[in-house]
C-alpha cells in the first residue's frame, strides 16, 4: 500500500512538472483543426495546390502518400492536384527558380513540409488571417504575426483586405507602445469572413497533415500496443505473485 | 554449492557438458543469474537499473536500423531523417523510439542515481561501482550530445555551437581544442561526420564496456538494499544470504512487471506524444540547420538543462564552464564526502533528509531554469539554486558526521 502511494506520488509529480513546462511558449488563437476529417483535408489539399504550390514546395511529400491517406484515386490526384508533376510518386516541387524568387520577393518562399511542426498549426492559421494593408511594405501588406513579411497577400482575392487598428500609447519619455486592437475590413473579398475562416482552417489542416503523414496510423497502432502490453503486464504480475508466494 | 553443482551435472546433457568443458557457461549463469542473491525487499527505486538496460537495448537496435537509412552529410542528413519518417517501412516507429529512448535514458539514469543517494549505495564497499556508474553517465552525455547533431536541424546546429564553444574556456589550449573537436573552423560537414562516427561506434562501445564492468563489480560485492544492510553477513548453512533471493526467477519475474509498466509509459509517448510538447523533439529542430539564421532562443534538450543553468549562473564564460564541469564531476566524490555510519535514508537523521530534499528541489528547478531566458528573476533564482546544489556536496562531510542516525536492524525489513 505504501509502495503504491509512493508510485502515485512520483507519477503525479512528473505529470505536474511536465504540465507546467508545456505551458510555456508563444500563444496563438487556436486553429481548431480536425485532423481526422478527410473532407477538410481534401479541401485543404486543393487549396494548397491552387494557391500555395506555385511558390511553396513540400519537398518531402509524395502525391501518392496524399492519395493513400486522403482516399483519392490516382486519377483524382492527376486531375485535381498534380499541376506540377507527371508521376504520382513525385514530391511537391515548384518550377520557380529560387534565385529569381529572392529577386522578386526579397526571400525564397520556404518549403512547407514541416512548417506545422516547426512553427505549429495555430501559427499557420493565424498567419494566413493576419495580413493587413501597410503601404510602407513592398507588396502593400504586412502581417500581424510575422512583421515585415516578404509574402504578398496571395489570398487577398478571397479574403479581401483589412486594416489593423492599433492602440498607441505615448509614454512620458516619448516612446510609443502599440497594442493590436482588431482588424477592420476595407475591401471585401469573394468569401465572407466565415467562409474564409473555413478555407484557412482546411489549408492549415492539410499543412498539419503533411508535416506528419503517419500521425493517424501511429495513434491507431498505439492503442493496440498499449492494450497488448496491459494484458501481458497482468499475466506477468500473476507470474510474479506465484513465484514470490513462498518468500517470507 | 556442491549440491547444486551435482544437480546441474546430472540434469545437463551432451551439448551443455561439451561447452562447459571448454567454456564456463553454467558456472557463469549460476554466478550471475540463478545463484546471484539480492535482497528480497527491493522496492520501486530498484527497477531503474534494469530499465536503463532495456533502454540501452532499444537504443542499440533502433540505432542499427536508423544507420541503415541515415546519411551523415550536411547536404543530406536532414532530408534523410524525413525520408526515414515518411518513406522507410516502419521508419517513423524506429526513429520515434530512438528519439524518445534518448530522453527516457536520462529519466531512468537520473532516477537510478537518485536511488543510490537515497540508500547510500555508493558507500563502502560499492565506491567503484559508483565511479564506473559516473563514467557511464559522462559517456551517455557525450553520446546524447553527439546524436543530437545528427538530424542537422536548427537546434542540432546551434545547440552544438553553444556547447562546443564552452571548450574554448579551457586555459591556453582552448581555441585549439574547439578546432580539434569541430575538425574545421566552423561546425560543418566534417563535424557532422566525426560526430556520427563517435555516436555509432566509439561511444556505444565504451558505454557497453563500462556497463559490463559496472555489473561485474556489482555482482562481486552484491547489491545494496533499502535498509543498507550487507545481506552477505547473514548466511544460512548452504552459504545463501537469508535475506536474499536468487536473481532468477525472483528478481527477473519482478523486473518483468516493471519493464512492461515502463514500456506502457514509453509507448504512450512514442505513439501519442513523440514530441513531448517540444521537450523530447524541439520544434526548432524541424527546420534544417541554417548557418545564417540564429534561433531566437537556444536551449539544450531538457536532460542537460540543470547543468546549462549552472553554466549561465556565472557572468563570465570561463567561470561558468568551470562551475558546470564541477557540478558534473562532484557527485563522483560522494563515497568520500558522505561520513555517515549508516547507508540508508531510513536510518539517517533529519539533516541528511533535509539536505537531500533541498538537493532534489534545486536540481529540478535548475532544469526548469535552464529552459528559461537568462534574464531578470531567472538569473537570481539560478544563482540561489546553484548555491544549494553545491552546498549539498561541499557541506556533506560536516552535516553527515554530526547528523543523529538511528540503529540499523540485523535483518532487512520485509512484509510479504
Amino acid at each position: 500500500m505504501r509502495r503504491a502511494r509512493q508510485i502515485i506520488a512520483v507519477v503525479a509529480a512528473t505529470l505536474l512538472t511536465t504540465g507546467a513546462f508545456a505551458a510555456g511558449g508563444k500563444d496563438y488563437p487556436p486553429s481548431n483543426i480536425d485532423r481526422d476529417n478527410i473532407q477538410s483535408l481534401q479541401r485543404g489539399a486543393a487549396n494548397f495546390m491552387n494557391y500555395c504550390s506555385g511558390c511553396h514546395s513540400a519537398e518531402y511529400v509524395r502525391y501518392n502518400t496524399i492519395g493513400k491517406h486522403l482516399e483519392l484515386s490516382e486519377q483524382q490526384l492527376i486531375d485535381n492536384l498534380m499541376f506540377n508533376a507527371d508521376k504520382t510518386f513525385e514530391t511537391i516541387n515548384v518550377n520557380m527558380p529560387m534565385d529569381d524568387a529572392v529577386t522578386w520577393f526579397g526571400a525564397a518562399p520556404p518549403d512547407l513540409s514541416l512548417t506545422a511542426r516547426s512553427k505549429s498549426a495555430d501559427y499557420i492559421y493565424n498567419f494566413l488571417k493576419g495580413f493587413y494593408i501597410d503601404e510602407d511594405q513592398t507588396h502593400g501588406v504586412n502581417n500581424r504575426w510575422l512583421a515585415g513579411t516578404s509574402m504578398p497577400h496571395v489570398l487577398g482575392e478571397l479574403q479581401g483586405y483589412q486594416r489593423a487598428i492599433y492602440d498607441e500609447k505615448v509614454a512620458e519619455d516619448g516612446s510609443v507602445t502599440r497594442t493590436f486592437v482588431e482588424f477592420e475590413q476595407v475591401i471585401p473579398g469573394q468569401l465572407d469572413a466565415e467562409a474564409y475562416d473555413e478555407f484557412v482552417r482546411d489549408t492549415t489542416n492539410f499543412l498539419a497533415y503533411i508535416a506528419e503523414p503517419v500521425r493517424s496510423e501511429r495513434r491507431k497502432l498505439g492503442v493496440w500496443v498499449i492494450m497488448f502490453l496491459t494484458v501481458f503486464g497482468i499475466l506477468a504480475y500473476m507470474l510474479k505473485k506465484e513465484i514470490w508466494k513462498d518468500v517470507k | 554449492m556442491a549440491r547444486a553443482e551435482a544437480e546441474v551435472a546430472k540434469s545437463t546433457g551432451g551439448v551443455v557438458k561439451w561447452i562447459d568443458d571448454r567454456f564456463p557457461l553454467m558456472e557463469t549463469l549460476r554466478y550471475h543469474v540463478t545463484e546471484y542473491y539480492a535482497s528480497k525487499n527491493f522496492n520501486f527505486w530498484y527497477v531503474f537499473g534494469v530499465l536503463a538496460f532495456v533502454v540501452l537495448i532499444i537504443q542499440l537496435l533502433t540505432g542499427i536500423f536508423l544507420t541503415m537509412n541515415y546519411k551523415p552529410s550536411s547536404a543530406e542528413a536532414f532530408a534523410s531523417v524525413e525520408y526515414i519518417m515518411r518513406d522507410v517501412e516502419w521508419g517513423w516507429l524506429i526513429r520515434y523510439m530512438h528519439s524518445t529512448g534518448a530522453s527516457f535514458f536520462f529519466v531512468v539514469v537520473y532516477l537510478h542515481m537518485f536511488r543510490a543517494m537515497l540508500y547510500g549505495s555508493y558507500k563502502k564497499p560499492r565506491e567503484l561501482i559508483w565511479i564506473i556508474g559516473m563514467l557511464i553517465f559522462f559517456v551517455l552525455m557525450a553520446e546524447a550530445f553527439a546524436g543530437y547533431l545528427l538530424p542537422w536541424g536548427q537546434m542540432s546546429y546551434w545547440g552544438a555551437q553553444v556547447i562546443i564553444s564552452l571548450f574554448g574556456a579551457v586555459p591556453v589550449v582552448g581555441d585549439a581544442l574547439v578546432e580539434f573537436i569541430k575538425g574545421d573552423y566552423a561546425i560543418s560537414d566534417i563535424t557532422l561526420n566525426r560526430f556520427f562516427a563517435l555516436h555509432v561506434i566509439l561511444l556505444p562501445l565504451l558505454l557497453v564496456g563500462l556497463i559490463f564492468v559496472h555489473i561485474v563489480a556489482l555482482h562481486e560485492v552484491g547489491s545494496n538494499n533499502p535498509d543498507g544492510i550487507e545481506i552477505k553477513e547473514n548466511k544460512d548453512a548452504n552459504g545463501v544470504p537469508v535475506d536474499g533471493v536468487a536473481f532468477h526467477p525472483y528478481h527477473t519475474s519482478k523486473d518483468l512487471v516493471a519493464i512492461i509498466i515502463f514500456l506502457i509509459i514509453f509507448s504512450a509517448v512514442v505513439f501519442f506524444a513523440p514530441e513531448a510538447g517540444g521537450y523530447f523533439l524541439e520544434h526548432a529542430n524541424f527546420e534544417p540547420a541554417n548557418v545564417r539564421v540564429t534561433p531566437e532562443h537556444i536551449a539544450p534538450v531538457w536532460y542537460f538543462t540543470p547543468f546549462y543553468a549552472i553554466l549561465r549562473a556565472v557572468p563570465s564564460k570561463a567561470g561558468g564552464a568551470a562551475l558546470m564541469a564541477a557540478a558534473v564531476l562532484l557527485p563522483m566524490f560522494l563515497p568520500w564526502l558522505d561520513k555517515a555510519r549508516v547507508k540508508s535514508i531510513r536510518y539517517r537523521g533529519w539533516m541528511y533528509k533535509t539536505a537531500l530534499t533541498l538537493f532534489v528541489i534545486s536540481f529540478v528547478t535548475l532544469g526548469w531554469l535552464g529552459l528559461q531566458p537568462a534574464e531578470g528573476i531567472y538569473v537570481t533564482l539560478t544563482r540561489i539554486f546553484t548555491v544549494v546544489y553545491f552546498a549539498y556536496f561541499i557541506l556533506m562531510p560536516y552535516y553527515t558526521s554530526i547528523d543523529k542516525t538511528k540503529p540499523v536492524p540485523n535483518r532487512v525489513v520485509y512484509n510479504a
